[in-house]
């Protein structure tokens, strides 16, 4: 019999992900729990004036999601690193970024799609201007699968680490930081009224650039921690 | 008879120890390596590098004569390995590990039930992995060898956790692979005794 073609191989991959996610509901929920709290507590802490909400709010909901996604970072591999399917997956004989970008895409839509869905809510709770509730869902649909293509590489560089965890926030942060600058000040621009298409150029070329390299050094960066 | 895996002056160091120096291996069709050796003696490290997992220090391993590294997925397609992790899923049922293990290489046109049942897991298709005994875990990690079609199979430890009748059924399905043209290399603490098979001892201590 013929092994699977590649892109059978990839679906396979991302069921599979996706099936264990499922299966390990309490894991999903965290990164979307803890998203909605941060966010909950800013008006508790700063005060419900609604002017200073509303202007604080495309900052306060994007480091919320950076955090968010920087929590969930370590489960794309961790678990396959200890039980050692990650090594059976680089001796596969499908190349392995397409396998990484699986996981990645699997990670990603249990964890950074269900922001997305929360978003408008929050953004309603902080008062936020109704015009910007596009882009900010825009920017979420563009930032977060870099956060999390981004992330990969990190955490494939820090899966071996038994204490990576401190590495991969310094290794990773500064990489979000563009991200967090583009969305937070397209969110800003469209609350303001103003044309917002030079900071979504800029996201949708991050997400292009991290959907096309990424996989590939985070792929170079599970065969280094492996060995 | 030419030779299908070779190794060329293989060095492997590991934390500033030289762990064996300058190793030449040659194994060809139905030849069972065994790897034998103290703790630490680098037999996991070897068995590591002929996957290409592992990089040797200088040296290379060859596939039909040709460097590993260049052959690729035509050698990944060729390889079975069963390392120290058994490489399935806690939170899968082993169905669907084993689908898993065929959609990653290249599967063997047979019946997963018929799979399981030549691991003695007939009936616990839909269990899941979680709730299964250290050594029916094993035996799933190895029915990978029965799913899948490769010719060489590296195995670290395969008997870990077996009882005996487990062990002879897996050395008799050893002796078929070879029987059969297959390559097999494998460290074991276990006595081995395949007389049927043309068997080379490699001691890494000596």
């Amino acid at each position: 019999m013929k092994r699977l073609s590649l892109s059978q191989a990839f679906w396979f991959l991302l069921r599979r992900d996706l099936l264990l996610a499922l299966r390990n509901r309490s894991e999903l929920a965290n990164p979307l729990l803890f998203f909605v709290l941060v966010i909950t507590l800013f008006p508790l802490a700063v005060g419900a004036e609604p002017n200073l909400l509303a202007r604080i709010a495309p900052g306060i909901i994007w480091v919320a999601a950076l955090l968010a996604s920087m929590l969930s970072l370590d489960a794309i591999f961790r678990s396959d690193f200890e039980d050692g399917t990650l090594e059976q997956m680089l001796l596969s004989a499908h190349p392995v970024p397409v396998l990484v970008l699986a996981k990645v895409t699997a990670h990603w839509l249990v964890t950074g799609l269900p922001l997305l869905l929360v978003a408008p809510l929050l953004a309603m709770m902080l008062g936020l201007d109704e015009d910007a509730y596009g882009i900010l869902l825009l920017t979420i649909l563009l930032g977060t699968p870099v956060l999390s293509l981004i992330g990969s590489i990190g955490v494939a560089l820090t899966i071996g680490l038994r204490k990576g965890g401190i590495i991969l926030s310094l290794l990773v942060l500064p990489l979000y930081v563009p991200v967090l600058i583009f969305s937070a000040s397209a969110i800003d621009a469209a609350a303001g009224g103003l044309s917002v298409s030079a900071q979504l150029s800029m996201m949708m070329a991050f997400l292009f650039l991290s959907l096309s390299l990424s996989p590939v050094a985070t792929a170079a960066a599970l065969k280094m921690s492996m060995s | 008879m030419s030779a299908l895996l070779q190794t060329s002056d293989l060095t492997c160091v590991k934390d500033d120890r030289v762990l064996f120096e300058n190793l030449n291996l040659s194994l060809s069709e139905g030849q069972i390596l065994l790897v034998e050796g103290k703790n630490g003696s680098g037999k996991t490290s070897l068995l590591r590098i002929l996957t290409g997992l592992n990089l040797p220090e200088s040296g290379e391993v060859l596939w039909q004569g040709q460097p590993i590294s260049e052959v690729g997925p035509e050698y990944y397609e060729q390889v079975n390995y069963v390392g120290h992790h058994d490489g399935i899923k806690r939170d899968l049922t082993c169905l669907e590990n084993l689908r898993l293990v065929q959609a990653m290489g290249k599967p063997m046109p047979i019946d997963l039930d018929d799979a399981l049942d030549k691991v003695n897991l007939y009936r616990f298709g839909d269990n899941f992995v979680a709730t299964l005994s250290a050594g029916q875990k094993r035996r799933l990690a190895l029915a990978r060898l029965v799913v899948t079609e490769a010719k060489l199979w590296i195995m670290d430890e395969p008997f870990t956790s077996l009882d005996k009748a487990s062990m002879a059924m897996f050395q008799e399905m050893f002796e078929k692979h070879l029987a059969n043209g297959g390559v097999i290399v494998m460290t074991s603490h276990h006595d081995i005794e395949m007389k049927n098979s043309d068997v080379v001892r490699l001691n890494l201590s000596e």
